[in-house]
């Protein structure tokens, strides 16, 4: 017990001295910037205060609010779509041998598609609107998770596989105490470089043909030459993004995964 | 692989299958475990209730351990109060602590995790056991402490044991029966019986019946021994 709680205690306390390496690199990032934006001038680069002062009086004036949820509402659609079929095909075509090697040269040409080429038939199939975002969304991530859950499936160990045989777990046991803890760590990777693409598609598709979400309010600032806007989106679109990850996919990884830290860090 | 190969495990018996690496032992031990189907010939099985423990100790490592002694009895049905009180149970007579029990397998000992791996055999009560190599990779002293558990849980069930081993001592000291496998094709080419009780089984027997019993001719050509001056 008295073990338990030191443990916890050395996790929680690297846990926070790493935050201070995370916090030092991203002052010397503001500092950089600072810099940059001293020699070109506010037209070129905003310094980081004059930036987060016009997000600020963007939220001030209510204008931030709605646009942040209506992109944060398209890139999660879009997102929770494909992390739905892509983990669920993906397991599928891993537990065949044939459905994953046929499902490889598919996979190919997803990831090979530029996003942008999607965005062009997604607006001649849905025009303007919430249709056009989510599904260039979709398309973009559902490859990676698909792979993801596929590899994770293929990837189980052989030799747990007899260990399920041997002790005649059932099909439902196989699934839930052998196949999905093994598959998670293959997926949550994947989860969470899908969701930083679905931010970054989202406002690609936005730009081009919607009229409100961050998209839309960049292409505005930028038909102003208001660097200073335009900064203070992008600003709201990272934190946005950050916010995300690690309020609510770092915290699940880790209470997911906890037996992977317990196991590294004591032996 | 396997060529006529004829081979019976009665109720409460325990037969090892000795023989060098590549032999075909693991797999027959496979057919035997229903983990492989044969091409041909057939299996014939009325245990009900087999179990396996492997080379590795082969734990889930997502599972804590008690969970992973627990998995056997889990797939049979039984409640998670139940099986918990079991498992603690064979996990403080295999020599594990409570604090053991709460840690995943990765935070334990090589040593801990196969006496866990024996636990989560013995917990369903198996009245098959089947042991791939179990041992092999173990220090003498807990290859004795292990081999002594088997024992005492093999008389208190009744269970039949097919062991594979290339430790002849290992096989003297546990098996009422010895087979003699050799390779390509694998075969069965000698079969001894060891008819001293296993309780009876000293240090100084075990030495001296595994001495004996390297001499053989069939032992020596299956392992490409050179023959015996004088034999």
């Amino acid at each position: 017990m008295k073990r338990a709680a030191g443990d916890w205690l050395a996790a929680t306390g690297h846990y926070l001295w790493s935050g201070w390496g995370s916090l030092a690199s991203l002052g010397i990032f503001l500092a950089i910037w600072e810099l940059t934006a001293q020699q070109l001038g506010p037209l070129i680069l905003p310094t980081p205060i004059e930036a987060l002062g016009t997000l600020h009086g963007l939220f001030a004036s209510g204008a931030a609010g709605p646009e942040i949820a209506v992109t944060a509402r398209r890139a999660l659609a879009g997102f929770a779509l494909s992390v739905g079929v892509g983990s669920l095909l993906g397991l599928a075509a891993g537990v065949s041998l044939t459905a994953s090697m046929m499902a490889r040269p598919i996979i190919t040409v997803l990831v090979g598609m530029p996003p942008i080429a999607w965005l062009i038939l997604a607006l001649l199939w849905f025009g303007a609107g919430d249709g056009t975002p989510v599904f260039t969304v979709f398309i973009a991530c559902f490859p990676i998770i698909f792979v993801g859950a596929m590899q994770g499936t293929r990837t189980l160990d052989g030799q747990l596989k007899e260990v399920a045989r041997m002790f005649g777990l059932s099909t439902w046991m196989k699934l839930t105490d052998v196949y999905l803890p093994h598959v998670v760590s293959y997926l949550f990777p994947a989860w969470i470089s899908a969701l930083g693409m679905s931010w970054k598609i989202v406002v690609m598709a936005e730009l081009l043909s919607t009229e409100d979400g961050i998209g839309a309010a960049l292409a505005v600032s930028r038909s102003h030459l208001d660097t200073a806007a335009s900064m203070a989106w992008i600003v709201a679109l990272v934190g946005t993004l950050l916010a995300i990850e690690y309020l609510l996919l770092e915290p699940l990884k880790r209470r997911v995964e906890s037996w992977r830290e317990f196991a590294s860090s004591s032996n | 692989m396997l060529e006529d190969i004829e081979l019976n495990v009665g109720e409460g018996e325990a037969v090892a299958l000795v023989g060098p690496s590549g032999c075909g032992k693991t797999t027959l031990l496979n057919l035997a475990a229903g983990l492989l189907t044969p091409w041909e010939g057939t299996i014939a099985s009325s245990f009900a209730r087999p179990a396996m423990m492997f080379q590795q100790p082969r734990l889930l490592p997502w599972k804590r351990t008690l969970a992973n002694i627990g998995l056997g009895l889990k797939a049979r049905g039984v409640g998670r109060a139940e099986r918990d009180r079991q498992a603690a149970g064979l996990a403080t007579r295999m020599g594990l602590t409570a604090d053991d029990l709460a840690k995943y397998p990765g935070a334990l000992s090589g040593g801990m995790q196969s006496r866990a791996a024996l636990a989560r055999a013995f917990a369903v009560a198996p009245d098959l056991l089947l042991l791939d190599e179990a041992f092999s990779a173990l220090d003498i002293g807990l290859k004795s402490e292990l081999y002594a558990l088997l024992a005492g849980e093999r008389a208190a069930h009744g269970s039949a044991v097919l062991m594979i081993t290339h430790d002849l001592m290992e096989a003297v000291r546990l098996a009422d029966r010895i087979l003699v496998m050799s390779g390509s094709p694998g075969r069965i080419v000698a079969e001894h019986r060891v008819d001293t009780p296993v309780a009876a089984r000293d240090e100084a027997w075990v030495f001296a019946r595994t001495a004996e019993f390297i001499r053989w001719p069939e032992i020596r050509a299956a392992f490409a021994l050179p023959p015996l001056e004088g034999a």
